[in-house]
């Protein structure tokens, strides 16, 4: 039985009163303001999701006087690309949620970290931004926002390297804790918040937390821009209210032979066929950033693998053992597997690898590279290696 | 083009002389040259006060800040797995057949650098390219030599 369509969603894109939102926010009291993002269950759509509210609510509750609110629009993911449309058709919206933020924490300054190869969108950007100073003068809000681009470093989009990016410095990760919330952009506390997660707010303080929470699940609540691509009908940029299996996204975007999804990107999980109808596409099943994308039957999922490897292999920052030396370990293993000078059972070492990499390296990259590598793995096993 | 050291100091007074300003200035000196110079490196170094090494390990780290010489046009083509779904490989063929080099060269005219890249977030209308900062979609042979085409008489 085929089910219902997906829930389509249109809380990014609607065309909304900017300034008449902020008139109305501002005036409230930064911990009301975070009251309605906790309670309407907004999570990070970066990725990670961690609960917008609570980063809010940590950053406001630090005493210093200096505190940043910084829009992550380094969107570097395999797959991704939502937030270039969102910065493209609603720049507004963006930097409205990072003034509301500003109010919510206390922050007079705000950085959008912009990823080099979205350069084109600078002068549109720095226009809108331009035009959100003089409206901010006019309301009288004292914050301004500045505009800062990558050159090419995947890595940039984790939260501590893009704060040394900023500061000019090699885009290296630091050490946790401190959090970006205590000590982050130049040392003072700072909310880093994704594109995406900015704009939710701005239509969270517009329709009410209300409006948010009731949509998606318990774990995932409201909807999410999903970007969608690889062997589908309808590529594309879709906002789905979360919840749905992988099953009823497949039924919606695919070509009627997918045989794996990778969610999440490179650094995301790939589910097979069999397990389409039990994974739940949200923080309680496979999360994502946004990266969807389809793989029907005439795809070797050891091109896949390779593909995501010398990404890693290239993208590692090389600054801890475990990434540096396990992404390259990793490649040359499947290679060597696939040439046939190493028997299958070194797969199982390999998986291992990507364990030892999971609990020792030092941020998400190097953790996250085993996500991809032991679903492919383990679910396509024949054609990694034969 | 004026001199580096005009431009550097051009750049200074236009993003400051921090340790924040570093990127800013090389990404203006990346705007005019295509590449970093050793000896502009190093004057970006005496204007900042910080070392030389810093600001080599600085601009070695990023992808896009090559220290290496580079055409006037750097084609950098998406080489992440959705473009390669959609034909990415014919279409860098006929690039390395249409400007006679191979990934990683440059022409010896100096007006072209044809480079692999990481997704570039145009997976929805692979396969894609930037041109410079110019995102160019859905190649084919076809586009691409058009888009070549054009660039030559540039």
């Amino acid at each position: 039985m085929k089910s219902s369509a997906l829930k389509r969603v249109d809380l990014i894109f609607e065309s909304v009163n900017v300034r008449a939102i902020l008139e109305k926010t501002l005036k409230r009291k930064p911990e009301e303001i975070i009251k309605d993002i906790l309670d309407s269950g907004l999570r990070g759509r970066g990725g990670a999701g961690f609960p917008t509210g609570m980063k809010w609510k940590y950053t406001a509750d630090e005493k210093d006087p200096v505190k940043y609110i910084v829009c992550n629009a380094d969107e570097g993911e395999p797959g991704t690309f939502k937030d270039r449309q969102i910065l493209d058709e609603v720049p507004r919206k963006v930097f409205g949620g990072m003034a509301i933020a500003s109010k919510a924490i206390g922050a007079k300054i705000g950085y959008v970290y912009l990823r080099g190869e979205y350069k084109f969108l600078v002068p549109k950007l720095q226009e809108e931004i331009d035009l959100f100073h003089s409206m901010m003068k006019e309301m009288k809000h004292d914050f301004r926002i500045e505009l800062r681009l990558g050159s090419g470093a995947y890595i940039c989009g984790e939260e501590s390297a893009l704060f040394e990016s900023i500061e000019g410095k090699r885009g290296e990760p630091r050490n946790k804790p401190p959090y970006p919330t205590s000590s982050g952009l130049f040392g003072k506390p700072t909310s880093i918040n994704n594109v995406e997660t900015l704009v939710y707010t701005v239509m969270i303080c517009e329709y009410g937390a209300d409006h948010f929470h009731k949509l998606g699940t318990t774990d995932s609540r409201g909807s999410k821009v999903f970007s969608v691509s690889g062997d589908t009908p309808k590529a594309g940029i879709y906002e789905l209210e979360l919840g749905m299996t992988v099953e009823r996204f497949v039924e919606e975007f695919g070509d009627g032979d997918t045989k794996a999804v990778q969610v999440g990107g490179a650094s995301g999980f790939c589910v097979p066929r069999k397990k389409f109808q039990d994974t739940i596409i949200g923080f309680e099943g496979v999360p994502t950033g946004g990266s969807m994308k389809l793989f029907n039957s005439s795809r070797s999922m050891y091109n896949v693998l390779h593909n995501y490897l010398d990404f890693f292999a290239e993208e590692s920052c090389g600054q801890c053992t475990p990434c540096r030396v396990g992404c390259q370990q990793l490649l040359l293993g499947v290679e060597a597997v696939k040439r046939g000078e190493k028997n299958s059972r070194y797969l199982d070492e390999l998986v291992k690898l990507a364990g030892t990499m999971k609990m020792a390296s030092k941020c998400g990259l190097g953790q996250s590279v085993g996500n991809a590598f032991k679903s492919i793995v383990e679910n396509f096993k024949e054609e990694v290696i034969y | 083009m004026s001199e580096p050291i005009n431009l550097v100091k051009v750049l200074a007074d236009k993003h400051g002389r921090r340790r924040d300003s570093l990127i800013p200035i090389l990404q203006g000196l990346m705007e005019e040259t295509n590449y970093l110079t050793d000896e502009a490196m190093v004057l970006v170094a005496k204007e900042l006060d910080i070392s030389s090494a810093d600001v080599y390990g600085t601009a070695s780290f990023y992808t896009f800040m090559d220290t290496e010489i580079r055409g006037k046009y750097v084609i950098r083509i998406c080489k992440t797995i959705s473009c390669s779904m959609k034909g990415k490989i014919d279409v860098l063929h006929t690039i390395e057949d249409t400007l006679k080099i191979k990934v990683g060269e440059t022409t010896s005219d100096k007006k072209f650098s044809l480079l692999e890249t990481n997704c570039i977030g145009w997976c929805h209308k692979a396969p894609a390219m930037l041109i410079n900062d110019t995102p160019y979609t859905e190649l084919t042979s076809q586009k691409v030599t058009e888009i070549l085409q054009d660039y030559m008489k540039k």
